[in-house]
């Protein structure tokens, strides 16, 4: 039987020992080549071998624990979904694209790791695996045709003993089992099991050495003998066109699907934890540090909450929601009637609150509940050993959230508890202190705090992009009076937008589809291009700087200075 | 059996030695577009290239006896032939005829990539940080500013300006980290000069050049010069110093695949850092380059 790219069996391509955290293991099946790596949560990865950016070999990459760092650009990609989280060429940009890269699938069993070239045959121990706790021998590579080392190995059995033939290239010897793994037409390496660990390791481990190596000699001298069958020739995949194109600004895409509550739980005074997760418990999609996802609440209303997860880790969403009394019915929802078990429909991650791994100093400044994205953050830090502080302003110990979170992280958390308001404040110019090159700082908290930090920041020296913080409300009055035209360069269209009327329902009356999601300038969907014409702003999603680069605008609230706009739809 | 280059590969002047380090009388043996190349010196100092038979490394020769030739130009430092019919010119560089610059070669340095993959490398300031650590970059300073790229119809040449780094060390006498300005130019679909402010001289810009000489489609040479103006650092210091950048780069280039450049926008990912590549790989597929690429599929 010749090897086929698109063979479906499951094959051992190393040794569980082969992956001792925070190393990259070189691994090779029919033809490809495999980046595989063990995460510090024990996960194992095998992706194909190259970045997707430049090409080059994932597994010269450094492993950073939840994710695998390139060695070239230092792209990174997270454990589990091999999503890339954190671009460092453009480090105030979140990854918008959906750069992932190919991964195969993968199992942890018998001693051995094991892969196959697609999802079309479940993993299915062999015969007789239950009930042992396998003992990998030392692997042996050969020179020859998986199916002349399987023939070669069925020789080594007694002449008084049958040879029986496991399925996936494999053969029973007395107690041992020995798998051909498939490396690529001519090439293979056979990978022996024992049923338990032998008493006397080394000399086990050395009889069979001998025995394979002298099988081994004979294969390659065989081998030698015979023209060698042409190599595999795998076949990169092309990147999607969206991935092969550089759009200025990220259009967020409005999908959304269900997860189902795992766990919901007190996490502090008024703060209540859930846990999201995949219904099939596949892992969930990548998402950066700072990102936050649209909760779909079962009465309707489309609320956002930060993720408070550190890197690579796509098995649970968790978020925290503040139980406010003079809650309009968003959050008073999800903790009053949302119960484990049930499912909610989110959106996939998206981030308006990028995280720069650039910084000299990194400041955290979190008041209440405004913790959960700057939870995030620290962890992310932490895991790359990033110099980080992070300043958490609460009424009261027992009101802080994710406490327990808190104090794992090696970085400086300060809790500042039961402050005045000009106690914070003073406590904030000295944390910040004169700005300095390459320092930023992070805000989230309500809106009062938001302001002040950015104020007392201002007057320290910090510029805007220094200083970072994402609203989830637009307390603002909208001044809806203007009357003006858009006209909409890629779909050719001029709509006249009357006063009263915003810009997005102006396009969904005249049959766009345009996404959106919070229609009160927060949230950052329905974000657009604008080519001309000169845009009020009347959002809290832009910051200064992006309003007035005069580039981009928020089609729920913000409309136009002058008499028409040139949108980029 | 390797495939014939295209014709725009063969007519284009390839460099193929430092004339310096070619000896007199002795033969010295290469690569080309897969054909074997014997070069020697004759007793004039110029360089003698033919196609090699049956000559070795080493073999003694006399330059007189070698009648079917190659064409031969020599130009900044460095041994240029050509399989097809050359142009007249090579590609200008004006700076390295100034008088008081430090011209040098800093090696031929063999590298198992194509000759492409190594130009679009040289262009890239996002890897400073991470393979030239502590000398052109370092963590956490890893941005790659907005740039400028043209491709000018006038010199035929791909041309990126203001592009900016923050490097460490970007002279001997730096302290802190400074941003520095290069300018890079690619005029000949396997040479590229990076200019880069001169710490020396405000008003003057260092000259680095590299030319690739593609030995197959999957690898090549690296031949490295640089016009300085450098009053203080020794001939072998700045040799040294442009040594141990390229070592540097060399196993990051060894371990990219597909080792030939490919030229369809979906076979890899590019980000904004990376206009100055997508501009080479546009203006090799419009020029029709298919040697140690991998063209586009019409």
């Amino acid at each position: 039987m010749p090897l086929s790219l698109s063979d479906p069996t499951w094959y051992p391509i190393a040794s569980s020992e082969d992956l001792p955290f925070r190393h990259v293991y070189h691994g090779q099946l029919l033809g490809r080549e495999l980046a595989v790596w063990r995460a510090d949560d024990g996960n194992v990865n095998a992706w194909e071998n190259r970045c997707l950016h430049r090409g080059v070999r994932l597994s010269i990459g450094i492993n950073e624990g939840q994710e695998l760092k390139c060695q070239y650009h230092g792209w990174r990609y997270a454990n589990r979904s091999a999503g890339c989280t954190y671009i460092p060429a453009h480090p105030a940009d979140a990854p918008a694209r959906r750069i992932e890269n190919r991964k195969y699938p993968v199992r942890e069993a018998f001693g051995l790791v094991w892969s196959a070239a697609n999802d079309d045959q479940r993993f299915a121990p062999f015969p007789g695996a239950e009930g042992h706790d396998w003992f990998a021998l030392r692997p042996v590579p050969v020179n020859a045709t998986p199916e002349d080392v399987l023939a070669g190995l069925s020789r080594l059995a007694p002449d008084d003993q049958s040879v029986e033939f496991i399925p996936g290239r494999a053969v029973t010897l007395g107690s041992a089992r020995f798998f051909v793994q498939p490396v690529d037409a001519a090439r293979s390496v056979i990978r022996g099991i024992l049923p338990e660990k032998p008493a006397d390791e080394i000399a086990t481990l050395r009889y069979y050495n001998e025995q394979l190596t002298k099988l081994r000699d004979s294969l390659e001298r065989a081998a030698a003998k015979k023209p060698a069958p042409e190599p595999l020739q795998p076949v990169f995949e092309k990147v999607s066109v969206e991935l092969s194109t550089m759009p200025d600004i990220a259009v967020p895409r409005g999908n959304t699907f269900p997860v189902v509550v795992k766990r919901k739980w007190q996490s502090a005074d008024g703060v209540i934890g859930f846990e999201l997760a995949d219904r099939d418990g596949k892992h969930l999609p990548t998402f950066q540090p700072g990102a936050h996802i649209d909760v779909h609440l079962p009465n309707g209303l489309v609320r956002q909450y930060s993720l408070t997860n550190g890197p690579g880790d796509l098995m649970r969403y968790t978020i925290g929601v503040k139980a406010e009394s003079a809650s309009k019915g968003g959050s008073k929802v999800l903790v009053e009637t949302v119960r484990e078990g049930d499912v909610l429909a989110i959106s996939e991650p998206r981030n308006n609150f990028p995280l720069r791994r650039d910084a000299t100093r990194t400041v955290l400044i979190a008041a209440g509940i405004g913790i959960t994205p700057l939870l995030s953050m620290a962890r992310f830090l932490d895991k790359s050993s990033l110099n980080y502080e992070l300043h958490y302003f609460a009424r009261a110990s027992q009101t802080m959230a994710f406490s327990s979170e808190l104090d794992v992280l090696h970085g400086r958390v300060d809790r500042h508890i039961g402050f005045t308001r000009e106690a914070i404040k003073a406590k904030v110019a000295e944390v910040l202190g004169p700005y300095q090159f390459a320092n930023h700082v992070y805000i989230c908290g309500p809106g009062a705090m938001l302001e002040m930090v950015q104020a007392t920041a201002a007057a320290l020296g910090w510029p805007d992009d220094a200083v970072h913080f994402e609203y989830f409300q637009n307390d603002k009055v909208i001044d809806a009076s203007s009357a003006f035209d858009v006209e909409l360069a890629r779909s050719a269209l001029t709509l006249h937008v009357p006063a009263g009327r915003t810009i997005l329902q102006t396009m969904r009356e005249a049959g766009l589809t345009v996404p959106s999601s919070c229609e009160q300038g927060a949230c950052g969907t329905c974000l657009t291009g604008v080519i001309e014409g000169e845009v009020d702003h009347q959002d809290v999603y832009l910051n200064k700087t992006e309003k007035a680069s005069n580039t981009c605008m928020m089609t729920c609230v913000s409309r136009a200075k002058s008499g028409r706009l040139v949108l980029d739809i | 059996m390797p495939k014939a280059p295209d014709p725009i590969t063969r007519d284009l002047w390839h460099v193929v030695a430092a004339t310096d380090e070619l000896k007199i009388g002795l033969i010295e043996t290469t690569l080309l577009l897969d054909r074997r190349l014997a070069m020697t010196r004759g007793l004039d100092g110029e360089p003698v290239v033919w196609f090699a038979t049956d000559e070795e490394n080493g073999d003694d020769i006399d330059a007189d006896s070698v009648l079917d030739r190659l064409p031969v130009k020599t130009a900044y430092g460095y041994t240029w032939t050509c399989l097809g019919t050359p142009s007249a010119e090579l590609f200008p560089i004006p700076e390295f005829a100034e008088a008081d610059r430090v011209n040098m070669s800093c090696g031929s340095i063999g590298i198992h990539v194509s000759a492409p993959r190594a130009v679009e490398n040289f262009l890239d300031m996002g890897h400073f940080p991470y393979v030239h650590t502590d000398i052109l970059g370092s963590e956490p300073h890893t941005e790659v500013k907005e740039y400028d790229v043209e491709v000018s119809e006038e010199r035929d040449e791909v041309l990126a300006t203001k592009c900016k780094f923050m490097q460490p060390r970007a002279a001997k006498s730096a302290t802190q980290a400074m941003e520095v300005e290069y300018v890079y130019r690619v005029p000949h679909p396997f040479c590229s000069v990076l200019y880069k402010s001169c710490p020396e001289d405000e008003s003057r810009r260092d000259v680095i050049g590299i030319f690739l000489q593609p030995m197959t489609e999957e690898t090549c040479r690296a031949h490295l010069l640089q016009s300085m103006i450098d009053s203080t650092s020794t001939i072998t210091d700045l040799r040294r110093f442009q040594q141990t950048i390229f070592g540097q780069d060399k196993p990051i280039l060894e371990n990219q695949y597909p080792k030939k450049l490919p030229l369809d926008p979906r076979a890899e990912t590019p980000i904004r850092a990376d206009k100055s590549a997508i501009a080479y790989r546009r203006w090799l597929s419009q020029k029709g380059i298919t040697y140690g690429v991998i063209p586009q599929a019409s």
